[in-house]
Order: C-alpha cells, then structure tokens, then sequence
C-alpha cells in the first residue's frame, strides 16, 4: 500500500506538470478525439501530450515496457487511471490497436511481431481498422469467405470486407482470412496483417442513417500480405478472433456507462422543473430515474466483473453480458435524450447533435455481435443451455 | 472498494448456504404454511441461527455480538432468499440491532443487544399507518405525560409484530400528520398495558401484524435517539433494511432463475428439450443479465451502509428499487418458463412468486424508491 500511495503521489506530480491545459477539457466533438496515424492531424498539445505520455509508456499502461507500455499491474494502472480522472485529463490516444489489436497480439503474437507493431500503436503512429465482417457474414461471422493465398514468399488476399470503422483513415488493418476451403468454416480461418497503404487495397465510406460515415466497405484485390504477419497458426484464427471479440465487446458495452452527463441532468435543463421540484414531464421522469438506477447497476457490474477476474473468479462469458446490457442501455439513453430534446433535437446539424448521436447508437446493438448473439452465448456458454 | 466478498464474507456465505439447505429449505416454509403455524417461523431454526452468530451479525462485541458488518449480514439475508427461510432475521438482527446501536442510549444498549445477539429478544419496527409506505406520515400520537409519553394509534403490516417482543414505534411528539419535524422513536415492550397486536396472513405464507396503541403509558427512557427528530434515525434503520430485503431479493431472483433454467434443461415437448428453444433462451439470457445487475448493486449498496452510512440512502433506494423488479422479473419469467407446472402448489416458484411481492412492498416499493431516488437527484 505504501508502493501504491508513493506511486499516487509521483503520477499526480507527473500529471500537473505534464498534461496541458487544453488537455484537461471535457472532450467537445469529434476533433477532440485523437486516434493517431500517418494521416492524422494533431494540435500542438494533442502532440505534446500524447508525446509524453508515450515516453512514460502510458498510452497503454498494462502493456510490457519493452513493447512501449508501461510495465504497470492492474493496481498501478487503476491509480494512474484514477489520478488522470481527478484532473479530467484526456485519453492521449484511444484506438482499435490499443482496445483491440493489442490484447490480441499480447496473447496470441511472436516476440518479432510484438515488437514490430505494438511500440507505433503505444505512440499513436499506426491506426488499424478491424476487418472482421463481409456482405455475407456478420451474426453468422465464421462463414466469411475473403481469400488468402500462400504464394511462396508471401500471400495473396482476394475479398470484400464490411463495416470497417474508419478503414478509409487506417494505415494498417487486421483481417480474417479463409485459408482452407475445404476444412469445417471455423477451423478454415487465419487472422493476417495487411499494410493498407498499397494498390491492391481500396476502401468506400458507407453513409448511415445518422448522414455520418464511420464505416467503411474494404475492398482487397490481389493484395499482399507478409508472411510474418500472420498471427497464431494458419486455420487456427478463429481462436484469435473470438478472443479479440471479447475485448471488442467490453469496449462497447463500456458505452453504456460514466463519461457521459447523468441523464436526470440533460433533462433538468431541458425540460425543466414544476414547482415541486419535479421534472416537468412526469412520464419522462420515471423512465428517466428508471434509467439512472440502471446505469448504476450497470458500472457497479463493470466494476464487480473486473475485480472478480483480477480475483481469479467470474466468468469471461460476462463480457457478452456487459456488451448486451451495456448498449441496450445507452439505447434507452439516447431515447430519452431524444424525449428531453423536444423539437430541438429534430433539428438536423443542431449544436449539440443529438438527433446523430441518437441514430448512431442504434448500430450499438448490432456492432462486435449482436444482442441475440450476444444472448445465445450466454445461454450457452453461462447458462448452458443445449443446442437444438 | 474491490467489489468482491473478502474471505471471512465468502466463509460466511459458504456456512450461511450449507446450513440453510440442509436445515431450512422451502419445504420448512411449506411445513409451517400447512401446520398452521402462528409463530410463521421455526424456533429451533431461530436458535440455530443465534448459535453461529448470524443474531449478532451487526452487534458490537461489547454486548456480545460478531459485529461483521452490512455486507456480512446481506450474505446472510441472500441465502435466506434462495431458501426462502422465514425467521426474523431482517426486523430483529438487521433493523432491530441496528437502532440500538445506532441510537440506543447506554441503558439501552446493555438492555437489548445482548439479548438480540443471543437469539432471546425479537424486535419489529412499527412504522407504517397506510397501505403505501410512509415514514414521515405519522399520526399516532405520543402525548408527554408526567415524567413519560401516552401513545395512542394504529400501526399497520409490522413485519414480525406478531412475535416480537419489543416494538419500536415511531409516534408524533409535535406537528401535523405529514411533517417531517416532530417524530420521535420509542421502544415499546409487547406486553406493555394497552398494546394489542393484530396478528395477520400474508401471501408470502409468513405473518405480519397490526399493532393497535390504546394509551400505553412509555417513560422517558422510551425514547430511542432525540425527542421530535426521530425521522433521520427512523430512515437510517429502515435503510439497513431495506438493504437487507434487497440481499434477500437477490437470493430469491438467482434461485428462480437456476430453478428455471433447470427445469428448462429436463422438460421435453415437441420431442425436443425445450432449453433448445431460442425464444426461451433469450428470455433465461436476459433474466441472467438483470439478476447480474441486481447482485452488483446489493453489494454497492451493503458496501456503503458499511463504509459511510450516512450517505447510503441514495444507493440504497437504486439497490431496492432495482431489486424489486429484478426478483418480480425472476418470478414472473420462473412461472410462466415452468409452464403449468408452475401454477401448481407442489413446485416452490409460486412460493417465490409470494415471497418477493412482500419484500418488494416492505418499506417502500420499486415506485417509491425511484422517486425517492429521483428526488435525493433534486429531479
């Protein structure tokens, strides 16, 4: 405990003299955010700050030093966590290499291919995009058909993927690829690197019903992959598929909790009080309380989850649970912002955009598996129920 | 605070889940429906529970109890919810010694505690006058009268009025009937001249009762905590358990959902084991997800009564508002998945069916806690 409260008081030393003032803003709107890569253009103290932190190995505290993380256990990494909320510093870089990629790479990857990728993703100079889904393969994941050639010296990939996040400003994407198209379609897959910044890889943004294009479709036309980065066995990628999933579900179930406003605030403002005391709208407060109290229950359930695993019990199936709960409720949320905002949240490209931000999140439910997926792996693999 | 039980808790739930199964299961509820039992609880199991200390769970050690704490005692009451144990564990060794160890003068203390610890003392708080819970709607009155108070009125659903051997009685010192200023708490005896006790079935199979004050004469030393400002006192130990209810109801919705989900595993229809079915998966998928949500905010909240009780009330209300849809959910959904079996008597879903439509109304409803909730938010 001392270790930890000396480690408290450096981080927090640390903190004030490093992070820079911009830096300590709630984040506003897109640009706020950074995500790093070859193409992206940071600010002056975006830079600095993501600089720093990278040469602290913070970017991702958890990850081995010699890969460009921090060397911190889980108690360390809480306190450094804890110390930047004080301050409301900002995340210096956030993306699906660090949610993602990373863990995967961590688990599954050689020692050359951890040092090969996972320094640039820790300083912010390579952002990846996941190529997971294809026009006829999302719920049903394991029947994608994107084909990867072994051509001696490298492989040749052939193929359409789908709802690539941001594919069209990534430098490098990770793939699952059909290598044996005879084998059972789960024990047929690799999962491969691909350098995008190449001809034979194109990418089209999708425009959604938000009128936002976040999603891209990924074409690969006789693209070229190195051999040494194909991950875990060949054919054996479904493995490193299901465990990267696992992390991309606890990201967007993690949308459902904390950094946003409480929803009984927005509210306040927007519709106001009677004079009572009471919001304004009736109906609208009881779904609103309804929805606080389960928020609630909700990170008291991320928080009890994690400790459970630090503990060494729990189940890892949870995160199906989180994933499910978490994005039905920030359905429910963006609802019920929607009921707050009254005509001003009709208005399209109005300041605070909440009509967009209330259409994105319907894609909540159906990204990285949807709720009845995310339902039937908890009965199987939590409750165990039997197959039909 | 980890949220994960430390050692001593999780012996203490290992012991608490053993001992209740072997020794206290639904069919000792069931027994006691059948007999006729006017105590609705086993006394020999009572005493039991005084023997491994679970009486004394939040006793001080100085008036001979184990004083574990919120959490320790929410362990308890959650078993007690898988096996529907009826005993006066929430009015007695949760509610009953929080007040006096809270409130309670020296005298007090000395008087009661010990008593609670061993087992031998029964304690329930009278505070409800109307169908819908209340505390700061009082009219019994408590005239000051010679060195004493008469106390004069009825009390309504005490939960264990009808074996308990103290009341603690909230009565109006000063004001008008919905005032929060002029409540004062007392500790009136069973057998103290002028109490009658009404004793009544309820549909969990257990009882309650209504407690009739007809010029019962109390000293001063009566009094528990201060004289016209009992109603933060009266919050505190309605709050320790209300969080115990909330435990319990975790208990009862887990054990509906396993019951369920097991009984889904075995019955076969259309040739098939109807577990097989999507649409019941999905709905046993999402009873698991709440019944998680429930179990994490029982223990948010236990943990607060323990670290800062004085500032517990607002996760204590989102713990009881949560849990009583959780459990009527866990319930409703364990009825309808047992088919016409679980419209039957013979199996035990029904019993918890009853049983938490009780501890959901007890000391405010999934309603009333969300708009307490809602207001402590000043919304």
């Amino acid at each position: 405990m001392a270790d930890l409260d000396a480690f408290r008081a450096d981080v927090r030393d640390w903190l004030e003299a490093n992070c820079p003032e911009e830096m300590r803003q709630p984040i506003q709107d897109e640009e706020d955010v950074v995500w790093g890569g070859r193409t992206f253009n940071f600010t002056e103290p975006q830079k600095l700050w993501l600089d720093r932190m990278a040469g602290k190995g913070w970017t991702v505290p958890e990850w081995p030093v010699e890969y460009g993380g921090g060397g911190l256990d889980k108690a360390h990494a809480k306190v450094l966590r804890e110390e930047m909320r004080k301050i409301g510093a900002r995340a210096p870089v956030q993306s699906f290499g660090i949610w993602m990629l990373g863990p995967a790479l961590l688990k599954y990857g050689t020692h050359e291919q951890k040092l090969e990728h996972l320094p640039k993703i820790a300083r912010g100079e390579i952002r990846w995009a996941q190529g997971y889904s294809e026009p006829n393969a999302g719920s049903d994941l394991a029947a994608l058909m994107t084909k990867c050639e072994d051509k001696g010296d490298h492989y040749l990939v052939n193929g359409q993927k789908i709802w690539t996040s941001y594919a069209d400003k990534a430098d490098w994407i990770f793939v699952l690829v059909r290598t044996d198209f005879q084998a059972p379609k789960h024990e047929g897959i690799s999962f491969i690197l691909v350098d995008m910044d190449q001809p034979g890889v194109t990418t089209k943004p999708i425009k959604l019903i938000s009128g936002k294009s976040p999603f891209c479709e990924t074409f690969f036309d006789d693209a070229r992959a190195e051999k040494h980065n194909l991950v875990g066995e060949l054919n054996k990628g479904w493995t490193v598929a299901k465990y990267l999933l696992t992390h991309e579900r606890e990201m967007i179930g993690g949308m459902g909790s904390g950094a946003m406003r409480p929803m009984g605030d927005v509210a306040v403002q927007q519709v106001g009080l009677n004079e009572h005391g009471m919001l304004a709208d009736p109906i609208l407060r009881a779904d609103v309380v309804r929805a606080e109290i389960d928020g609630l229950a909700f990170m008291s359930t991320m928080e009890r989850v994690a400790d459970e695993a630090k503990a060494g019990q729990g189940t890892g199936a949870n995160s199906s649970m989180l994933k499910y709960y978490g994005t039905e409720l920030n359905k429910r949320r963006m609802e019920l912002m929607m009921d707050s905002a009254g005509s001003s949240g009709l208005e399209w490209d109005a300041d605070e955009d909440v009509a967009r931000m209330w259409l994105r999140s319907k894609g909540n439910s159906i990204e990285g598996g949807t709720s009845e997926v995310q339902l039937n792996i908890i009965a199987k693999r939590i409750l165990e129920l039997p197959s039909a | 605070m980890a949220m994960v039980l430390n050692e001593e808790a999780g012996m203490l739930k290992d012991a608490a889940r053993g001992y209740l199964k072997a020794s206290a299961p639904v069919s000792q509820l069931r027994k006691l429906r059948d007999s006729g039992s006017e105590d609705g609880f086993d006394r020999k199991t009572w005493a039991d529970m005084a023997e491994m200390g679970w009486t004394g769970v939040l006793v001080p050690e100085a008036h001979g109890g184990v004083e574990m704490g919120h959490v320790a005692a929410g362990v308890i009451a959650e078993e007690m919810g898988r096996t529907l144990t009826a005993s006066p564990y929430i009015s007695t060794a949760i509610m009953g010694a929080t007040a006096l160890s809270r409130f309670g003068s020296d005298g007090q203390k000395s008087e009661w505690l010990p008593r609670i610890a061993a087992g031998e003392a029964i304690t329930a708080l009278a505070a409800d006058e109307g169908r819908k819970h209340n505390p700061s709607r009082v009219a019994v009155s408590a005239e000051r009268s010679g060195n004493g108070f008469k106390l004069n009125g009825r009390k309504t659903f005490v939960a264990e009025g009808h074996v308990a051997d103290m009341l603690i009685v909230s009565a109006r010192t000063a004001g008008s009937e919905n005032e929060a200023e002029g409540i004062t708490l007392f500790l009136v005896p069973r057998d103290a001249a002028g109490v009658t006790v009404e004793r009544k079935d309820t549909v969990d199979s257990r009882h309650a009762a209504d407690i009739v004050l007809d010029n019962v004469d109390v000293t001063a030393d009566a009094v528990l905590g201060e004289v016209d400002n009992g109603l933060g006192a009266l919050e505190a130990v309605l709050d320790a358990g209300r969080a115990g209810l909330s435990a319990e109801m975790s208990g009862s919705a887990q054990q509906c959902l396993d019951s369920t989900v097991g009984y889904l595993k075995e019955r076969k229809q259309f040739g098939q084991i109807i577990g097989t079915f999507q649409a019941l998966q999905h709905r046993a998928a999402h009873l698991y997800s709440e019944v998680e949500l429930g179990k994490s905010i029982v223990l948010k909240a236990l943990q607060t009564l323990d670290a800062a009780p004085d500032h517990a009330a607002m996760m204590v209300s989102a713990a009881k508002a949560k849990l009583g849809q959780v459990a009527q959910l866990a319930a409703r959904e364990g009825v309808q998945m047992h088919g016409g079996m679980g419209m039957t008597d013979e199996f035990d879903i029904g019993f918890y069916m009853k049983r938490v439509r009780v501890a959901e109304a007890l000391y405010g409803d999934a309603n009333y806690h969300a708009d307490k909730f809602a207001r402590m938010r000043k919304y």
